[in-house]
């Protein structure tokens, strides 16, 4: 039997349910294994049933599908599927986001309201719409109509947000590999389409497939998910919280808020704080409305609400007994939460249509009727609580404090502090000294197959150590936040001497009177948006490709298909991309050439597959010094 | 003596014991480096169908091996701490005559070495306390190691559920059943 050890906090949880006899997803792992090795080769095909047809790896069997196809046709259609899986949920999400931002502004739902109207100007100009002489409303429905084109036109005219938000060298590289997309909708349908039995067989063909839909991720998802969000909940700006499962609050009703989209959390939140009285009439001492996941990004960086759960210990947070209610929405929502939920007083409350789990309480949350609904779920939190009232909990000691909220408008403003025409000059500086080495964003989930290595948290600390500015979006950024990495005390403890220098200046900068954290807290899921934008206005500055940049991206402990979408994207841009444990498309040739090694001479991008954190460590400071070198600093 | 047994009912033909045992006879053991390993690893365990039912041919460690009869070299031999047969592959020949005797054909040829090749029941794993390979691959335990009579006591007692069921509803029916003659009819 394998012998997994976590971090204490999630130890003793893990302890706690083999106590009690309830089965985690540690259980299900060491049932499930060893898994499948036609399935993490990528290699089984079940598209159409002939099959299914498995590839033999080592050449002893069989070596096509029914059909014919090769390997590598049957690994690079099950890629493609799966980015339209990321690419889906993300689409999905802005467009949920955008249509109700349109309702909100045509009365229909009179929950939201426009926060940032800065931020509102800012989209509307790079948009080219007319901002003299009209009405906000006016504006903001034009920059929805906007939205909405790049999920309706059918003319050839590429993504109104591709225009806005991609830096333009990169618009022409993609040209020149004919990807460039126009409607998020008919990429998905053509990717669904083309790899369906009797389609593209050509695995090179599916490949630039794979980045057309890496692209729909980044503009009509990512992109457009981020700047609706700050428009109607506002830009997020620098601010100290609190994280691990330890916020809970043993006589406060407890909220935990988990999924991805802030149209539900923030109405929660924002109900939470008006019913405290009815909780106190109850025997509470409040309602703690705590974060899990990405919603739990979304919260902290706009309200300070802390940070209680990664995905994998989202499950396990039931465990406590403490959490009076999981309010749910979209994405990374394990079903056996519910089964942990039963062993306790706990409910699990699912609010969208799409998203049910059995057993668990469905309250469907409508835009139109935001308030009545977010006011009917703080109530069933606090029915919730009655019966918990006088029970025991157990609630893991230990909180690490954490500063959140860079969004790319916060980390400007700090600049201006040192350069007010010129902000990113300092940074520029930096870089060419070497105080700054280089930059990595750290994005994607918690792996419970690797999560034991604790794989990003000694990637974290070689990049540190080697003056590489770290910025984290996800469940990356939870457990950046609770190993410690995002306050102003781990510059001094891990930081090498330039990086700590350029960071106590921009701490001072910033009026904190202490250095600025080496790790910053980007945002959630969507928000790799964020760190797309702060590389392209670096490398528009500096007048280069974003792959010249010495930055590289890396999903340490990848989970979801979310994260291949969105590491494709950023393959297309041009990144280095690390990835562990391995993405499924070790079983074609085909697939682990182009990715890892022919990509660099179209768009400039390398995929990196490494499980050991030194190794991996190693071989993207490599890239650094490579990069660095051709920009000849 | 331990056996693995074979559970047809449960065999789904999915090959994860055919990859295991090749991923076990690799340079490095692991799966995402044994791909890339020249020349490539070779399994010891056969998947076959017959009418769509899968069966999982691997070699039975006979007690009077026709393999280890016939192998005019010695190469083929008994071993006894696990009581498996094995192949030495310094002195196989290639000739291939096991291959010839063997009636589960499950001896295949290394290309390579020119050599034999068949399954050693995984006595490194054995000696670890580990089960063998494909067996821990199995995901529906048609595979399962264990003592031989322990083994075969489990078989007994399943079809002792099966006949001793069978009674109690043939009872409850009040059906003619065979009663033991008490005698003093």
């Amino acid at each position: 039997m394998l012998q997994r050890r976590y971090d204490n906090i999630t130890q003793s949880l893990f302890d706690r349910a083999q106590t009690l006899g309830i089965e985690t997803g540690l259980d299900r792992l060491e049932r499930q294994e060893p898994q499948c090795a036609f399935g993490q080769l990528g290699s089984c095909c079940r598209m159409c049933y002939m099959g299914p047809c498995r590839i033999d790896p080592f050449g002893n069997g069989s070596q096509r599908g029914v059909c014919g196809a090769t390997v590598d046709t049957i690994v690079c259609r099950n890629l493609l599927r799966e980015e339209v899986g990321g690419a889906a949920s993300h689409a999905g999400h802005a467009r949920h986001v955008m249509l109700t931002f349109k309702k909100m502004l045509e009365g229909r739902a009179p929950g939201y309201k426009i926060t940032d109207r800065e931020k509102l100007m800012e989209v509307a100009r790079g948009l080219g719409i007319e901002t003299e002489g009209r009405s906000d409303e006016e504006i903001a429905l034009e920059v929805a109509d906007k939205a909405l084109e790049d999920f309706t036109r059918q003319d050839d005219g590429i993504l109104n947000w591709m225009r806005l938000r991609a830096p333009e060298k990169a618009i022409k590289k993609w040209e020149k590999l004919g990807i460039l997309v126009s409607n998020a909708h008919n990429e998905i349908e053509e990717a669904m389409h083309r790899t369906s039995m009797g389609n593209d067989a050509d695995p090179v063909n599916l490949l630039l497939g794979a980045l057309r839909i890496g692209l729909v991720d980044g503009y009509a998802g990512l992109h457009i998910a981020t700047d609706f969000q700050d428009i109607m909940f506002g830009t997020p700006r620098v601010r100290k919280i609190e994280a691990s499962p330890g916020v809970l609050e043993p006589n406060m009703v407890n909220i935990a808020m988990h999924g991805h989209n802030p149209l539900l959390s923030e109405k929660i939140l924002e109900r939470a704080g008006r019913l405290s009285d009815e909780a106190r009439a109850q025997g509470a001492e409040g309602i703690n409305v705590v974060g899990v996941c990405c919603t739990g990004n979304e919260l902290t960086m706009r309200h300070n609400v802390p940070m209680a759960a990664h995905n994998l210990q989202s499950e396990l947070l039931l465990l406590t007994g403490a959490v009076d209610a999981m309010v749910v929405d979209v994405q990374c929502i394990w079903p056996g939460s519910q089964r942990i939920a039963e062993c306790f007083h706990t409910k699990v409350i699912t609010t969208e249509p799409f998203v049910k789990i059995p057993g668990a309480t469905h309250i469907a949350f409508e835009p139109e009727e935001a308030d009545q609904k977010a006011e009917l779920i703080v109530k069933e939190a606090i029915e919730a609580f009655t019966r918990r009232k006088g029970r025991d909990v157990f609630i893991p000691e230990g909180k690490t404090t954490a500063l959140v909220g860079f969004s790319v408008e916060a980390i400007i403003d700090v600049l201006k502090k040192i350069n007010p025409e010129d902000p990113l000059m300092p940074v520029i500086d930096n870089i060419k000294s070497g105080n700054i080495f280089g930059a990595v964003g750290f994005a994607g989930c918690p792996s419970i197959k690797l999560r034991h290595t604790g794989m990003t948290e000694k990637m974290v600390r070689e990049m540190l150590k080697n003056n590489i500015l770290v910025v984290t979006t996800g469940c990356t950024a939870h457990i950046c936040a609770q190993a410690g990495f995002m306050n102003t005390d781990a510059t001094e403890k891990y930081c090498g001497e330039g990086l700590k220098a350029v960071l106590s200046a921009l701490g001072d900068a910033a009026g904190l009177g202490a250095p600025l954290p080496p790790v910053w807290h980007m945002g959630s899921c969507v928000d790799n948006s964020r760190i797309a934008s702060l590389l392209g206005a670096l490398a528009d500055r500096l007048g280069v490709d974003v792959s010249d940049l010495p930055v590289a991206g890396s999903a340490p402990e990848l989970v979801q298909e979310k994260a291949i979408s969105i590491g494709t994207w950023l393959l297309a841009l041009g990144l280095l991309v690390h990835i562990a444990p391995h993405p499924r498309i070790m079983g074609s040739p085909v697939a682990v050439k182009v990715l890892t090694e022919g990509l660099r001479d179209l768009t400039g991008g390398r995929a990196y597959v490494e499980l050991d954190p030194q190794k991996a460590s190693e071989g993207i400071i490599e890239h650094i010094r490579e990069r660095r070198k051709a920009l000849g600093i | 003596m331990k056996r693995v047994f074979l559970d047809l009912s449960r065999c789904t033909g999915c090959r994860s014991c055919e990859i295991a045992c090749a991923v076990q006879h690799s340079k490095s053991q692991n799966l995402f480096e044994a791909i890339f390993e020249t020349p490539p690893p070779r399994k010891r365990t056969y998947v076959e169908a017959i009418e769509g039912i899968p069966y999982p041919a691997r070699c039975m460690h006979c007690a009077e091996a026709p393999c280890v009869e016939i192998c005019p070299v010695g190469a083929m031999y008994r071993e006894d701490q696990f009581e498996t047969v094995r192949v030495n592959k310094d002195r196989c020949m290639g000739c291939l005559m096991c291959a010839m005797v063997c009636p589960n054909g499950v001896i295949g040829f290394d290309p390579d070495r020119k050599v034999a090749i068949k399954c050693g029941l995984c006595r490194s794993r054995l000696k670890e306390g580990m089960v063998p390979a494909c067996v821990e691959s199995c995901p529906t335990e048609a595979l399962r190691f264990g003592e031989f009579e322990e083994l075969e006591r489990q078989r007994r007692l399943q079809s002792a559920r099966v006949v001793i069921a069978a009674l109690r509803t043939a009872e409850q029916a009040s059906l003619p059943i065979y009663k033991e003659n008490t005698g003093g009819e």
